[in-house]
């Protein structure tokens, strides 16, 4: 193969001699020979059988590419932050559901995420979220002083912001601070598995998705209820936490990987348990003996 | 179109304020129609403006306000509340879906999640109405009532409004923020107490 022939196109001349060869299938850009090559390494495709081998390859080879890549806009374009939202629907959901349904031996960024962090779903999660505990709380305040008389129904509207706060700042600060703490170990420990800081907000934020249906059935007001609400939501978040960040702390110091992890599952008690404390008035508040309110309706309301 | 025969004729700098302001009532008058009426149209999008949004949500905001006798106890939300939530949810819902690759320009798509507000603000109307009657719980009927076939209606006609300019595997994803948008509005219609 000359040198020459390397940089001119030829393809309309090696058209003309392959068709003249019904035998071979293939059209060369390189040079001038018309038998079929494995060439793997090349990264021109040539044409023919082996087209879909080395275009399989080439596709492999531009996505790894692509995906090394695929942040490259600098940080003030507003492509840069387009390709945190690069799901469609049925991608949102897939998290969704692998957020639920904890698997274990499945790591749910390795499964779900890979290498495609989205910060569509924490955000939203996070909004509904915020909505669901302020809107609940209320509803169930309502529905537990009812009946009183001295009761004035106000829509407590101040609680909403409380919430937000509440929630997006666990939703990003704990995230910020584990991924600080990973990195550290992570320059002392070798770990096979790391995370960037976007898988870890993803995590974070998918696996409060359990939280938004727990709220609504928060109103229920009932306590055995709403602590057994609890226990599974915080059964299923709390595994789904757990499972993932196992890994990333397996090689590192026992005692060290324990905490680690009882920390995360900690914080998530901490935020369930506060958020029921603070937003949901307990049920048997209406039957303290020191109010004025008639003694027999809140015996009637009590259990 | 119209403006630019006007412009031909003579700016519009020489005429007179009732007929600026008619030509942007009968606008905003237009998108109005639009909106209780919703097909799919490109009129909202075309000539997009902000004055209907302005206009509804000030009036929303208003109606939501309660006397400033009780506003250290936990009550409804303040003007500044409403206002803060209705724009910047607007602002966010619009930026969601021009990350997810939407095609529509910033302030279009402002301009009919606002517009898209009339529908609640009628409800707030009529709930402010009822409430003048006896309390009740036909009086909370009536009120949710009202306010679930209006909540609907927004949905109904920012859907058909929006929905086209989202790319298709992502339509729910786009939509679903708008119905979080309303819902808080229409909660907040809903939960409003007078003294």
């Amino acid at each position: 193969m000359a040198a020459v022939d390397d940089l001119q196109f030829e393809e309309f001349g090696d058209a003309a001699t392959s068709a003249a060869n019904p035998g071979t299938t293939t059209i060369h850009i390189e040079g001038p020979s018309e038998s079929p090559t494995h060439q793997p390494g090349l990264p021109r495709g040539s044409g023919g059988e082996e087209d879909d081998e080395l275009l399989g390859n080439d596709d492999s080879d531009k996505t790894e590419l692509l995906a090394g890549q695929k942040k490259s806009s600098p940080f003030w374009t507003f492509e840069y932050y387009q390709t945190f939202f690069d799901v469609d629907t049925y991608q949102v959901f897939d998290r969704i559901k692998g957020s639920l349904l904890p698997i274990p031996g499945k790591n749910f960024v390795r499964l779900y995420i890979r290498s495609n962090p989205d910060l569509y779903g924490p955000f939203w999660i996070c909004a509904t979220l915020v909505f669901a505990i302020a809107i609940s709380g209320n509803l169930s305040n309502f529905l537990i002083h009812l009946g009183e008389k001295t009761y004035h129904y106000v829509p407590e509207f101040r609680k909403v912001s409380i919430a937000a706060t509440i929630i997006y700042a666990y939703a990003w600060l704990v995230p910020l601070a584990l991924w600080g703490f990973l990195m550290w170990r992570n320059s002392k420990v070798m770990n096979i598995v790391s995370y960037s800081f976007l898988e870890i907000v993803c995590v974070y934020g998918y696996s409060l998705f359990i939280y938004i249906p727990t709220a609504v059935l928060w109103i229920i007001p009932q306590k055995a209820v709403r602590w057994i609400l609890v226990m599974i939501a915080l059964g299923i978040s709390g595994s789904v936490l757990a499972m993932t960040f196992w890994p990333a702390v397996r090689e590192d110091n026992r005692r060290i990987a324990l905490a680690t992890i009882g920390m995360i599952v900690l914080l998530h008690t901490l935020l369930s348990v506060g958020c029921l404390a603070y937003f949901f008035d307990a049920p048997e508040m209406d039957h303290l003996p020191t109010t004025t309110v008639a003694p027999n309706q809140t015996v009637g309301t009590a259990k | 179109m119209r403006s630019h025969i006007r412009e031909f004729d003579s700016s519009t700098l020489n005429e007179s304020v009732q007929n600026t302001i008619m030509r942007d009532l009968k606008a905003v008058g237009k998108k109005f129609m639009h909106v209780l009426y919703p097909r799919k149209s490109n009129t909202l999008l075309r000539d997009w403006d902000l004055w209907g949004p302005l206009i509804l949500c000030v009036t929303l905001a208003l109606m939501l306000q309660r006397s400033s006798i009780d506003s250290e106890k936990d009550g409804g939300p303040q003007f500044a509340e409403v206002f803060v939530i209705v724009w910047f949810g607007a602002v966010t819902i619009t930026l969601n879906s021009k990350l997810l690759g939407g095609n529509i320009s910033f302030f279009q798509s402002l301009c009919v999640l606002g517009y898209c507000i009339l529908p609640l603000t009628v409800a707030m109307l009529v709930c402010r109405l009822v409430l003048l009657a006896e309390p009740g719980p036909i009086n909370f009927m009536v009120r949710l009532f009202v306010v679930i076939v209006m909540f609907a209606w927004s949905i109904v006609a920012s859907t058909a409004f929006l929905a086209d300019s989202q790319p298709p595997n992502r339509k729910a994803l786009a939509i679903y923020p708008v119905f979080l948008f309303y819902f808080v509005i229409s909660w907040m219609i809903l939960t409003f107490t007078p003294q």
